[in-house]
């Protein structure tokens, strides 16, 4: 068996050990798009009231 | 030196020099959290040796222990921000309070998770209901609880105030997720890193726990300042500053 493949197999424990790391990424990465969304989301409805004039400082 | 750290907290504490403030330190928190990463996993599930009792399923600590951890210090983060918010009634910090809660909820479903699917092949079960994986599952619900109960409420005071007391009183679960494994009979095995005298394990396995842990970190507070900084530019929507950033010109020269 090459090493690589090695690697992959984690010595039986493959589905295990990459379940969590592949779970790890998933929620890693979803909570940084809610985030950056919700940045964005932010930003879109100020600049739709600084248009419309609602704003005057 | 005092007054002089007072001085720049309560300038931090200011919305628009939080939001320069968190602005510049983004970048460099994001370029850490990748280089800690990268590092961390390689060292973690290439580097470092098999463990001689429980062979490669171990490595699912590099991922396991630092969430759990992630999960009682987000929520210390969030207590501490909603009690000083309370208090003091500091804005700032009930920002940071609401924004610290869905990181934190997370890492608290991730540690679960993982636990689990490390709990399977070692223990033979995906779930046992002792102390540690029970008072992980509240500290979760307390999570929840905190996100629903600000959401629920439509005055932004009020909401602040109830979640803080929520969050103040579910701090007593945090010590009980930590000596559950001490005072309680369980599967789970102790604290490595903690217990009195040196940790007990090897360097080459202890330091991409380590690096992962700082990650994680310094993941959690990139996402916290991204969050932050949108709900400050949100609540301070009418403000001169705001008005400033948005246009990218000074108030009395922009046209609106």
């Amino acid at each position: 068996m090459s090493s690589l493949a090695a690697f992959f197999h984690m010595g039986g424990y493959a589905f295990y050990v990459w379940s969590a790391y592949g779970l790890a990424l998933v929620v890693l990465t979803i909570h940084l798009v809610n985030t950056l969304q919700q940045g964005q989301r932010v930003r879109r409805e100020l600049m739709r009231r600084l248009r419309h004039g609602r704003t005057t400082p | 030196m005092w007054s002089a750290l007072t001085a720049w907290f309560h300038r931090l504490a200011s919305p628009p020099h939080f939001y320069r403030f968190a602005g510049r330190l983004i970048p460099w928190l994001t370029g850490i959290t990748v280089l800690l990463l990268l590092v961390g996993l390689y060292r973690g599930l290439v580097i470092a040796p098999a463990d001689y009792q429980q062979g490669e399923s171990y490595r699912i600590m590099y991922v396991h222990v630092p969430a759990a951890w992630m999960s009682m210090f987000i929520y210390m983060v969030m207590a501490v921000a909603a009690a000083i918010g309370l208090i003091w009634k500091i804005k700032l910090a009930e920002i940071i309070a609401h924004s610290a809660a869905p990181a934190g909820a997370w890492f608290t479903f991730l540690a679960l998770a993982t636990g689990s699917l490390w709990g399977k092949p070692m223990w033979g079960a995906w779930w046992v209901w002792d102390a540690r994986l029970t008072s992980e599952l509240i500290l979760l619900f307390l999570y929840l609880g905190f996100i629903a109960l600000q959401s629920a409420i439509p005055d932004r005071q009020a909401a602040a105030r109830a979640g803080a007391v929520l969050a103040l009183v579910g701090v007593v679960n945090i010590p009980i997720i930590h000596f559950s494994v001490e005072w309680w009979n369980t599967l789970h095995q102790p604290a490595t890193l903690t217990k009195l005298g040196r940790p007990s394990m090897h360097p080459s396995m202890l330091w991409p726990l380590l690096i992962m842990a700082l990650a994680f970190k310094t993941y959690f507070f990139t996402t916290l300042l991204v969050r932050a900084r949108s709900e400050v530019l949100e609540r301070e929507r009418d403000s001169v500053w705001v008005h400033d950033v948005l246009t990218g010109i000074p108030a009395e020269r922009s046209p609106l």
